[in-house]
C-alpha cells in the first residue's frame, strides 16, 4: 500500500503548489518603495494649448494630502481600459489624482522619436496628451510629463499603468501595477485612506 | 528538384536582398553606443547588465532584452559607469528601484534560505531515500536466497529423484 501512497502524496503536494501558482501574478513584483518616501522630482505640467511648459510640479506640493499618482500613456492599451474608472473616481472626489504621463512619444513603438528634435517631441507629447484627455475626460488634478522616462525609473515603473498611493507625509503606501479597478480600490486603497482620514487631527 | 519559375526565383532573390539590406539598419537606431570608443566600459556594462533581470520580459537579463525599459536602464547604467560609479553603487541603484527581484543572484537572507539551499536539501533527501531503498531491497533479496527447512527438504527430494531415475532415451 505504501508503495502506491507515496506517488499519490507527491502528486497532491505538487498539485497544491501548482494551484497556488495559478493565482500568482509574476508581474506583480513586490515594490521596494512601500513605506518609503516618494522620490522627489520636478516635472513640467501639461498646460492649455499655446502655454509654455514653465510650470513645474513636485510631490512636495501635495504634502498634507493623501493622493494617487497614476502613470499613464496614450499608447498604453490597458490605460484605455482603466481610464473610465479614473474619471468616475475623480468625480466622486475621494482623493486627488495626479497624472504622470510616461514617455508619451518615445514609448510609442509606432513613432521613431530619434528623428524628432527635442522641441518637436515636446510639442507632440503635449498635443497627444491633451487630445487623450479631451477625448476621454480628465480625471487628473494636473498631469506631469516625463518625456524621457527618467523620473519613472526612480519610481521603479516597469509597466504602465501603475498607481501609487502617497500619504500626507509623502510616504508611498501602495503600489498598484496594471489598471486600477473597483476591487483594487476597495481592497488596497480605501482601507488605508480611511485609516489616514481617521488619524487626521 | 522542381525548377523554380523565373518569377519565383526573382521574388525570392529580391526578398533575400531586402532582408540583407534592411537588417543592419533595423538594428542600429535602437542601440546607439555612446561608449563604443571605450570597449572596457562597454564590457563592464555588458557584464553588469547580465546580472539584472528585465522586469518587462522576466526571463531575460537587461543585457539581452530589447524592451524599452531595458534600453533605458542600459542607458542609465552606461551613464553611471561614465560618472565613475562602482559596481555596488549600480547594484544599489537597481535594488532600491526594483527590489531584490531584479537580481539574478538574490542575497542570502531568511526569505531566500530555501531558495539557496533547497536544491541541495532535496538532493540529500533523495540520497537518503535511495540508500534506504537499496538496503531494504538487499535485505529482502537476502531473505529470498535462504531456503526454509521445508524448501530445503523439497529441493533435496527433487534432486534425489532426478539422479535416481535417469532420463529415458
Amino acid at each position: 500500500m505504501n508503495k502506491f501512497l507515496w506517488p499519490l502524496a507527491g502528486f497532491i503536494i505538487l498539485a497544491v503548489f501548482l494551484r497556488i501558482g495559478l493565482d500568482l501574478n509574476p508581474h506583480e513584483v513586490p515594490s521596494p518603495f512601500i513605506g518609503k518616501p516618494a522620490p522627489e522630482f520636478s516635472l513640467p505640467v501639461l498646460g492649455t494649448p499655446g502655454e509654455a511648459l514653465d510650470k513645474h510640479f513636485s510631490p512636495r506640493d501635495m504634502r498634507g494630502k493623501v493622493w494617487l499618482l497614476n502613470v499613464w500613456s496614450s499608447w498604453c492599451v490597458s490605460c484605455r481600459a482603466e481610464h473610465p474608472f479614473l474619471v468616475r473616481l475623480a468625480k466622486e472626489g475621494k482623493l486627488p489624482i495626479v497624472g504622470f504621463n510616461y514617455k508619451e512619444v518615445r514609448g510609442d513603438t509606432e513613432i521613431d522619436a530619434s528623428k524628432l528634435g527635442a522641441e518637436a517631441e515636446r510639442e507632440l507629447v503635449q498635443k497627444r496628451a491633451r487630445a487623450w484627455l479631451a477625448q476621454r475626460g480628465d480625471p487628473y488634478q494636473l498631469t506631469v510629463l516625463d518625456i524621457d522616462g527618467r523620473v519613472a525609473i526612480d519610481y521603479g515603473v516597469y509597466g504602465v499603468p501603475e498607481t501609487y498611493l502617497i500619504d500626507r507625509e509623502g510616504i508611498i503606501r501602495v503600489k498598484h501595477i496594471g489598471p486600477l479597478t473597483e476591487d483594487a480600490l476597495r481592497e488596497k486603497i480605501m482601507p488605508l485612506l480611511e485609516q489616514e482620514t481617521r488619524g487626521k487631527p | 528538384m522542381i525548377a523554380a519559375t523565373p518569377f519565383l526565383r526573382k521574388t525570392l532573390l529580391s526578398v533575400l536582398a531586402c532582408c540583407l539590406l534592411a537588417f543592419p539598419f533595423a538594428v542600429q537606431p535602437k542601440e546607439a553606443a555612446p561608449l563604443a570608443d571605450d570597449p572596457a566600459a562597454e564590457k563592464r556594462l555588458r557584464s553588469l547588465s547580465e546580472e539584472f533581470r528585465c522586469l518587462v520580459c522576466q526571463n531575460q537579463s537587461i543585457a539581452d532584452s530589447n524592451a524599452d525599459l531595458a534600453v533605458d536602464l542600459r542607458r542609465e547604467i552606461r551613464s553611471m559607469i561614465h560618472e565613475g560609479k562602482s559596481d555596488s553603487d549600480i547594484k544599489d541603484f537597481m535594488v532600491t528601484r526594483y527590489g531584490d527581484f531584479v537580481l539574478y543572484r538574490p542575497p542570502l537572507e531568511g526569505a531566500t534560505l530555501l531558495l539557496w539551499f533547497g536544491p541541495g536539501l532535496l538532493f540529500i533527501i533523495a540520497l537518503v531515500a535511495l540508500r534506504s531503498t537499496l538496503r531494504r531491497r538487499d535485505r529482502t533479496l537476502a531473505a529470498e536466497r535462504e531456503l526454509s527447512p521445508e524448501e530445503q527438504q523439497k529441493a533435496e527430494a527433487l534432486l534425489r529423484a532426478a539422479t535416481d531415475t535417469p532420463p529415458k532415451e
